[in-house]
């Protein structure tokens, strides 16, 4: 009886420690993740004027603002997500839609699936060899947005391709019993079920863009100037960022250039719950 | 109609096919820049080569691989009982509502940019290494625990997923014959679940070594095999993303021959981790 006791005592004390250290561990976790986002913005935020928004840098960014940073993200990250949704989209309706399991659709989806675990470098360095040199692109927006292109593609494909699943089967079969052509039942019928989860996908998308760093080192240069056209050399947020963090430039303006990184990746991220949220609900 | 029907189909396949060559494309590319460079110097003296001087003409990555591993498996150790507690505490502990709200905060972390981790390194861990353990702060601690931090997301959602695909009757079947919670967890639930989380592990570990901004900011890039954990390192990545701007062509040569050893240890890593995740579809 005695023995019998005195496991159950230790059991407890045990169960006690096991609950005692996970929850610990959650907390640990938890405050890490506030600690990075508290530190960044309350040092940054301050810094994040109209005039750190509207002015071009001087001194190498040491002083002024970030506007041609600004336009060149915008431009970076836009022409990746302009090209990326719709080839990514097509992917999925054809993933989802038209491919018969088979060999081929298994070869393609491994290759995609591949593409999703490359490091940035890796994708940095295809860049430099085959926009920037080989295509004579030079170091440029274009080069950036494309080498970009290509590492979001399996995100937005990924999210497309979990709204296509949901569409309930009966909506294809209705369509192609009315006498509608396949396509036009995926124009019609299917896609307009899934603008909620392509919409995730390309927030998704352009979360992954904004905050990449090394693939753009390697492929968009890294001039401070006002980009005027799509050839022209320019400059991202994040790379911005690493060049004053490593130069030690400007303490106010680094941090100010992290804290704004910081609110769009929280903007991007309230963005996609909610309308993941929406979409869980459909 | 039906041509038009059957040029959409094919823009539709092609467009499924962009990523594979996508994939051929990036493999051909690196290989055939970084092949000059492994000729020459020969696969085996370059990964074996003690010393990285392309100024000297040195291209031996022996100290950038014992850099890359040394902070990756520094960020196993600390990352993996972490991630494996989170994911417990969210498959297991917390109600539904609270468990959804833990997973969306861990996954508010893998959106942070790396630069901001390794910006956040640089002025908070890198000053705490240098008062604790002394030297100059640029370390593989810091780089450690930064990418331990970095890595948490890939553990947690797949371990936790694969966690929650254990079926209800295991846990029945465990509380029925009187054990507890802990115990049900630790002798029933976690080795059900053992292959998701080594995957979730293997994926992690890839993570870990492609990663280049944060570790390019707090490990000092000293391209030296390191003797203690304070001592500052350079990485494969680390040493492509700074170097690659100013390099000379047998230089530029010898840094895609490093992408190639990378690129073919992510391959190996993940293709393995998709391997078993499909082999056991989580369940072993």
């Amino acid at each position: 009886m005695n023995g019998e006791n005195s496991r159950h005592g230790t059991n407890r004390i045990k169960t006690g420690v096991f609950n005692g250290t996970i929850w610990i561990i959650a907390g640990v976790t938890f405050a890490i993740l506030l600690i990075i986002l508290g530190y960044i913005l309350v040092k940054g935020v301050p810094g994040i004027t109209l005039g750190f928004l509207t002015q071009e840098p001087s001194d190498l960014g040491r002083e002024g603002g970030i506007l041609p940073i600004i336009a060149g993200t915008i431009y970076v990250t836009g022409l990746a997500v302009v090209i990326a949704t719709p080839l990514s989209v097509a992917a999925a309706i054809y993933f989802n839609e038209y491919a018969k399991e088979g060999r081929t659709v298994k070869t393609i989806r491994f290759f995609t699936e591949v593409l999703a675990g490359i490091p940035s470098i890796i994708f940095g360095l295809f860049g430099f060899a085959f926009f920037v040199v080989f295509m004579k692109m030079g170091w440029s927006i274009l080069a950036g947005g494309l080498t970009l292109t290509i590492m979001i593609m399996p995100t937005i494909i990924r999210s497309t391709e979990e709204s296509l699943k949901t569409v309930p089967m009966a909506y294809r079969e209705g369509s192609l019993s009315l006498g509608a052509t396949k396509w036009q039942t995926i124009k019609k019928v299917i896609l307009p079920c899934c603008k909620s989860g392509i919409l995730t996908g390309l927030i998704l998308g352009v979360g992954r863009a904004i905050g990449e760093t090394a693939a753009v080192m390697l492929t968009v240069g890294g001039s401070l100037l006002m980009p005027t056209s799509v050839m022209d050399s320019s400059r991202t947020m994040a790379l911005h960022l690493y060049n004053l963090a490593s130069e030690g430039l400007s303490e106010k303006n680094t941090y100010a250039t992290a804290a704004l990184l910081i609110i769009i990746i929280l903007l991007i991220n309230t963005a996609a719950n909610r309308i993941g949220g929406r979409l869980a609900k459909e | 109609m039906k041509t038009r029907e059957k040029i959409i189909e094919k823009l539709i396949f092609i467009s499924a096919v962009v990523s594979v060559a996508a994939v051929a494309l990036i493999t051909i590319f690196i290989f055939s820049s970084g092949m000059p460079a492994l000729k020459e110097t020969g696969l085996i003296n370059f990964i074996s080569g003690a010393t990285w001087s392309p100024t000297n003409g040195d291209y031996g990555i022996l100290p950038l691989i014992a850099g890359s591993l040394s902070v990756t498996i520094g960020s196993l150790i600390l990352g993996i009982p972490l991630g494996i507690g989170c994911a417990v505490f969210i498959a297991e502990i917390l109600d539904r509502r609270p468990a959804r709200f833990f997973q969306s905060a861990i996954e508010l972390l893998a959106g942070i940019p790396s630069v901001v981790y390794g910006f956040f390194g640089l002025v908070i861990l890198v000053p705490i290494v240098r008062q604790i353990f002394g030297g100059n702060g640029f370390s593989i601690i810091a780089g450690s625990v930064i990418l331990a931090i970095m890595i948490l997301p890939t553990i947690v959602s797949i371990s936790a997923n694969s966690i929650s695909a254990v079926p209800l009757e295991y846990r029945e079947a465990s509380l029925a014959l009187g054990a507890d919670k802990r115990q049900t967890i630790m002798k029933v639930i976690l080795p059900a679940a053992k292959s998701g989380i080594f995957s979730s592990v293997i994926l992690a570990m890839g993570r870990s070594i492609g990663e280049t901004m944060a570790v390019l900011l707090i490990t000092g890039n000293v391209a030296k095999v390191p003797g203690a954990l304070t001592d500052s390192v350079a990485t494969m990545t680390g040493t492509i993303a700074m170097e690659m701007s100013y390099a000379t062509p047998a230089h530029q040569q010898a840094l895609f021959a490093i992408g190639i050893v990378l690129f073919v240890i992510i391959m190996i890593l993940n293709g393995t981790a998709q391997l078993i995740m499909k082999r056991f579809g989580g369940l072993s």
